[in-house]
C-alpha cells in the first residue's frame, strides 16, 4: 500500500505545480506589466514550493524518484491536485477568482501545517506561508477593486465567481489520505478549514459587493484521487514535453 | 479620464541607514496598488527594506535649459569644497 504521506505530499506538490504552470501561461501577456510580473512572481513562488514538498515526497517513498521524476513523468491520472487549480485561465477575472479561492484555502492550511508533527513539513509550511499571505492580499485586494469597479468588471468577476464555485467543496472533502494524516498529528482536519474559508470569502465579496454563491450548491470533486477534468492533460502535455521528448535534458 | 494607469515613481531603500533611492517607475491605478507592483517590479531580488512611491505628475524638475544659470556659477567656487581637510583613516563612506 502506497504510504499516505507519500499521497499527501503530493497533493500539496501537484496543487502547487500545476497552478504555477497556469500562472506561468500568461507570462509576457499579462494586461498591463506590472501585473505580468506579479503573476510571474507567484507562479515563481509556487513552484519553489513544489520543489520542496516534491523532494520530500521522493525521500518518504524511498524509491529514489526525484522532484523532476515526480513532476515530469507521471500521468494526468498520477495526479492529485484539486480541480481548481487545473481550471484554464479564461479571462484575468477567471485568473483572479481561481487564485483568490486557492489562496484563502492555501494559507489556512499552511497555518496549520505550521504545527504538524512531521518537522519537514512545519519548516516547509512556515517558508511558503510568507509567501502565500502576499499571494492572498493581492488575489483579495484585485476581487475588491474589480467587484467594485465598473459595470463590466463586475459582471466578468461575479460571473467568475459563479463558475468556479463548484471547484471549492473539494478543498474540504477529507479522504483516507487526510483522515490518516489527521490521525498522525501531520495535517490539519479540513473540515475545520471550511468555516474560516467561508468567513475570509464572505467578507471580501462584501467589500467587492459580489454576491457568494450559494452554500449547497452542487460541487465537482476527484481530483485529489486522479480524476481530473479534460484541461489537466492538455497542461502536462506542454509542462512535461520536453523532458519526455529528450530525457535528461539539462540546461 | 485616460484609461491610461497613472505613472508612479519607485524609491527603494536597500538597507538601514542609506536613504531611498530612485529605482524606475511604473503604471498603477493608485498609491496602495503603486507600492504593490513596486514590490513585485522592483524587489525580486531582494533589493529592499522600504519603499516610497511618489507619483510623477507631482515631481517638480529644473529644466535642462536652465543648466547654466543654476550650476555653472558653483564650478569656480573651488572653496566650497571641503578637499583642504586630511581625513582620518577610520572615517569611511564620507
Amino acid at each position: 500500500m502506497v504510504d499516505p504521506k507519500f499521497e499527501y505530499l503530493l497533493r500539496l506538490a501537484d496543487n502547487a505545480l500545476v497552478l504555477s504552470q497556469r500562472l506561468s501561461e500568461l507570462c509576457g501577456k499579462g494586461p498591463a506589466l506590472e501585473e505580468d510580473m506579479a503573476l510571474t512572481n507567484v507562479a515563481l513562488d509556487l513552484i519553489g514550493q513544489a520543489r520542496f514538498w516534491f523532494t520530500y515526497a521522493g525521500e518518504i517513498e524511498g524509491a529514489g524518484r526525484d522532484e523532476d521524476q515526480l513532476a515530469f513523468l507521471r500521468d494526468a491520472h498520477d495526479f492529485h491536485n484539486l480541480l481548481l487549480v487545473e481550471q484554464p485561465n479564461g479571462s484575468y477575472a477567471d485568473t483572479l477568482a481561481r487564485q483568490f479561492y486557492f489562496d484563502s484555502w492555501h494559507y489556512l492550511l499552511l497555518e496549520k501545517l505550521v504545527a504538524s508533527s512531521d518537522e519537514h513539513i512545519a519548516a516547509i509550511a512556515e517558508k511558503s506561508l510568507k509567501e502565500v499571505r502576499y499571494h492572498l492580499r493581492r488575489s483579495g485586494d484585485l476581487i475588491v477593486r474589480l467587484g467594485d469597479g465598473t459595470d463590466q468588471s463586475h459582471s466578468m468577476m461575479q460571473n467568475a465567481m459563479n463558475d468556479l464555485w463548484m471547484f471549492t467543496d473539494e478543498m474540504f472533502q477529507a479522504d483516507a489520505v487526510d483522515q490518516a494524516m489527521v490521525e498522525q498529528g501531520v495535517a490539519p482536519d479540513l473540515a475545520s478549514l471550511r468555516a474560516p474559508w467561508i468567513a475570509h470569502v464572505t467578507e471580501i465579496f462584501e467589500d467587492a459587493t459580489l454576491q457568494v454563491p450559494p452554500i449547497n450548491a452542487w460541487m465537482q470533486k476527484g481530483g485529489k484521487q486522479g480524476v481530473h477534468t479534460e484541461s489537466l492533460g492538455y497542461l502536462l502535455a506542454e509542462m512535461q514535453f520536453l523532458p519526455r521528448a529528450y530525457p535528461g535534458a539539462i540546461w | 479620464m485616460s484609461k491610461e494607469w497613472p505613472l508612479w515613481e519607485v524609491f527603494i531603500r536597500s538597507q538601514h541607514g542609506l536613504a531611498h533611492k530612485h529605482v524606475g517607475s511604473l503604471h498603477a491605478p493608485d498609491a496602495e496598488m503603486a507600492v504593490n507592483n513596486a514590490r513585485d517590479v522592483y524587489t525580486r531580488r531582494n533589493e529592499g527594506i522600504s519603499i516610497w512611491v511618489v507619483k510623477a505628475a507631482d515631481i517638480t524638475a529644473s529644466s535642462p535649459d536652465d543648466k547654466s544659470a543654476l550650476f555653472e556659477p558653483s564650478n569656480s567656487k573651488v572653496y566650497r569644497h571641503p578637499t583642504f581637510f586630511p581625513m582620518p583613516e577610520e572615517v569611511k563612506n564620507l
